[in-house]
């Protein structure tokens, strides 16, 4: 694109600037694009789960069921409450949406298509991650109303709190691939690192969602306790941009869920050069069938209560991604991949020649580190929910409650 | 490398950001304004860093000064009613503040030109496109080096023990 | 590093806040304004507002930010370790499990003065 326009006779300079300012906007569209669809595919699906047909009317299938509430959110009337600090609280929105539309920039899609392949990026993600977070204090704060103030301070230190797990469970997959860009990373996922170190990947996985405050971290937006938190006094365009940075949101984390653990674009030869869009499509896949499974648990478990979310922060997760580090941090080490040994080996031919031609030189350099972190993750994963499943039996019997066995539980709810 | 005329151009804006949010965080009688204003000051320094090609600082930057320290800041305002309802901040202690900001500031300029220009001098102009992505494994190898900076890395851990034991020390102590 | 990805950076940063920018201007020109002194009061479930916005909040508060920037301070030793990982000998990597054990020691010593319980 750049070169396009060089060559047509533009100084390079503006063109360079031309060309990212295209590719931005492309990119950041897509987000805006995906919300339009999501929105529709969750009240599907939630429809589905609890046994409605959910949007129907409006298009076939009731496809056009966002555009018309797009209609009718331009035409709300916006109130701007009094005592509200005006500019802080126009501002809260807006910032809300771009921390997280910001994300995209550093996200690869394929080999070639990542918007700028930055040796932080998985720095960057975090940190503009945390812009956003701001912006919840800002709106709470700006809008003069106490129930604002405490559902933004309470969201503010839950999200926080839950930065703690996933910046340690983030550490992972950087040493196993030598690297923070995100494109190294999936370059070095052979094997997924799913399948290496998935207590890793469970711990990154629920803290991402206590990001995003969906179900059953969904206490940002308590309407039983707090009525809605920080975004109380928000109506029309300015509350649906909130709304809309939360739909962007919980697919990011899908997107950056796969592209850290699920292996990104590889995957059946995609993403190989001549194979770009495949490994989009690819990438894609993976991260709806992340999103299926947000939507499930969004429609099927209670919230949290506000003090268990946080001790099974701290006295769970922060603990057992610090014990995951140091079992990682010992046992890869000696585990290395020697990714030009494994090439002459697969040249050698044998059994390891036939491995190699199906899954990849990649998948044998890997392998050894690979088994010895997957047996240590699932010791130490069985561990853990032997303590917790303990500590649970033990507060049980303490407030004389039985646990009921499974059988009982389904004949009850026949009932 | 001469710097065009685009770098100078972002570097002006992110000057125009640390001192524009430098001057709203004194000025402004609202604490959760001057946080805020903070907030812009810190983003230039950001940028600066990226422009003197540390990414790595530039993401910390973000990360630990405004998505932690800012944080942390406003909730301790959020602690002190006196403060929060306060519309004019009463400063009598602006002419010891002015005192320390100069000498800092002349401190800090004596110490830059000397180190500039003596016999050894510390500050290396090196061109940017040299600098690549190894810098930080380097800084991530000197870290826990025994002959680099592995004794300054644990008595960091430690303060940083010492800094949390601490505050709970002192937010315990009224119980 | 190439100064172009940071560029590309900048772009996109101005493009995201952009964008949710235009739908909210976009309603301000469409929709109605009748603003009424009923209207613009704080949202209180319909009860009158008592007071300030502001409520007394609890050191709590203050306490998880607290630890959450130890923690995020740990982060920016950890990752250029991380980075180095696979050049590391076994000193290193006890120097950083020594590391991660200190921040581990003041975890447990947070639990056991109950700072980290939800009053």
């Amino acid at each position: 694109m750049a070169e396009f326009l060089i060559n047509s006779g533009w100084n390079p300079n503006l063109a360079q600037i031309v060309a990212s300012t295209l590719g931005a906007v492309v990119l950041a569209s897509f987000g805006l694009v995906w919300v339009i669809f999501s929105i529709w595919l969750e009240r599907k699906f939630a429809g589905r789960v609890q046994d409605r047909i959910g949007p129907n009317r409006t298009g076939p299938y009731g496809l056009f069921q966002t555009f018309a509430d797009i209609g009718k959110l331009l035409t709300k009337e916006d109130i701007t409450p009094k005592g509200a600090d005006k500019h802080v609280y126009n501002f809260a929105p807006i910032l809300a949406v771009a921390g997280i539309i910001a994300i995209f920039a550093v996200i690869p899609f394929n080999h070639a298509w990542v918007g700028a392949d930055l040796n932080v990026g998985v720095l960057y993600f975090v940190a503009v991650g945390s812009l956003a977070t701001l912006a919840i204090l800002l709106a709470g704060w700006s809008s003069n109303n106490k129930y604002a103030l405490l559902g933004a301070f309470r969201a503010i230190a839950a999200l926080i709190s839950y930065e703690v797990p996933m910046i340690l469970s983030l550490a992972v997959p950087v040493l196993l691939a030598g690297s923070m860009s995100m494109q190294d990373i999936v370059k070095g996922q052979s094997i997924a690192y799913v399948f290496v170190v998935p207590v890793s990947a469970l711990i990154f996985f629920v803290s991402q969602l206590a990001e995003v405050g969906r179900s059953p971290f969904d206490l940002i937006e308590a309407e039983s306790e707090i009525i809605a938190g920080f975004n109380i006094e928000y109506s029309g365009m300015k509350f649906a941009m909130f709304y809309a940075g939360e739909f962007i949101h919980a697919f990011v984390i899908c997107i950056l869920t796969a592209v850290l653990f699920l292996g990104g674009w590889r995957g059946l030869g995609a993403g190989e050069p001549g194979y770009e869009l495949f490994g989009f499509l690819m990438l894609m896949a993976k991260s709806v069938a992340v999103y299926a499974f947000v939507m499930l648990l969004r429609n099927t478990l209670p919230r949290i209560r506000i003090d268990h979310m946080m001790a099974f922060n701290w006295k769970f997760l922060v603990p057992l991604a610090l014990v995951n580090l140091l079992v990682v941090t010992f046992l890869a080490r000696p585990f290395v991949p020697d990714y030009a040994a494994a090439e002459a080996l697969v040249a050698e031919g044998g059994l390891a020649g036939l491995v190699g031609t199906i899954f990849g030189a990649g998948f044998i350099a890997e392998l050894p580190r690979a088994v010895v972190l997957l047996v240590a993750n699932v010791i130490l994963f069985i561990v853990a929910t032997q303590l917790l499943h303990r500590y649970g039996e033990a507060q049980r019997s303490k407030l004389g409650v039985q646990a009921v066995p499974p059988m009982r539980a389904t004949a009850m709810a026949s009932d | 490398m001469q710097p065009e005329f685009g770098q100078w151009f972002i570097f002006g804006l992110f000057t125009v950001f640390i001192i524009g949010g430098g001057i709203g965080t004194v000025t402004s009688s609202n604490l959760f304004h001057a946080a805020l204003w903070l907030i812009i000051s810190l983003f230039g320094v950001a940028g600066f860093f990226v422009l003197l090609a540390a990414p790595f600082l530039a993401a910390i930057q973000v990360l630990v000064y405004i998505g932690a320290i800012v944080v942390l800041i406003i909730f301790a305002i959020m602690l002190t009613r006196r403060l929060m309802g306060l519309r004019e901040a009463p400063n009598s202690q602006w002419a010891y503040g002015l005192v320390g900001a100069i000498v800092t500031f002349a401190v800090l300029a004596l110490g830059l030109v000397l180190a500039s220009t003596g016999e050894s001098p510390l500050l290396v102009s090196q061109p940017i496109s040299e600098i690549t992505g190894e810098s930080i494994r380097d800084l991530g190898i000197a870290l826990v080096d025994v002959n680099q900076y592995v004794l300054p890395f644990i008595v960091a851990s430690l303060l940083l023990e010492a800094a949390m034991v601490g505050a709970i020390v002192i937010a315990r102590e009224d119980e | 590093m190439q100064p172009n990805e940071w560029l590309f950076i900048g772009i996109f940063f101005v493009v995201a806040l952009v964008i949710p920018t235009v739908p909210i201007v976009l309603a301000q020109l469409l929709n109605p304004k009748r603003p009424s002194k009923m209207k613009q009061e704080a949202y209180e479930c319909g009860v009158e507002t008592v007071g300030d916005a502001w409520v007394q909040f609890k050191v709590q508060y203050y306490l998880y930010a607290l630890i959450f920037l130890i923690f995020d301070i740990e982060m920016l030793f950890l990752f250029p370790w991380a980075v180095a990982y696979n050049q590391l000998g076994l000193f290193a990597l006890v120097a950083m499990a020594g590391f991660v054990g200190i921040l581990g020691v003041a975890l447990i010593y947070a639990w056991r003065k109950g700072a980290l319980e939800w009053l």
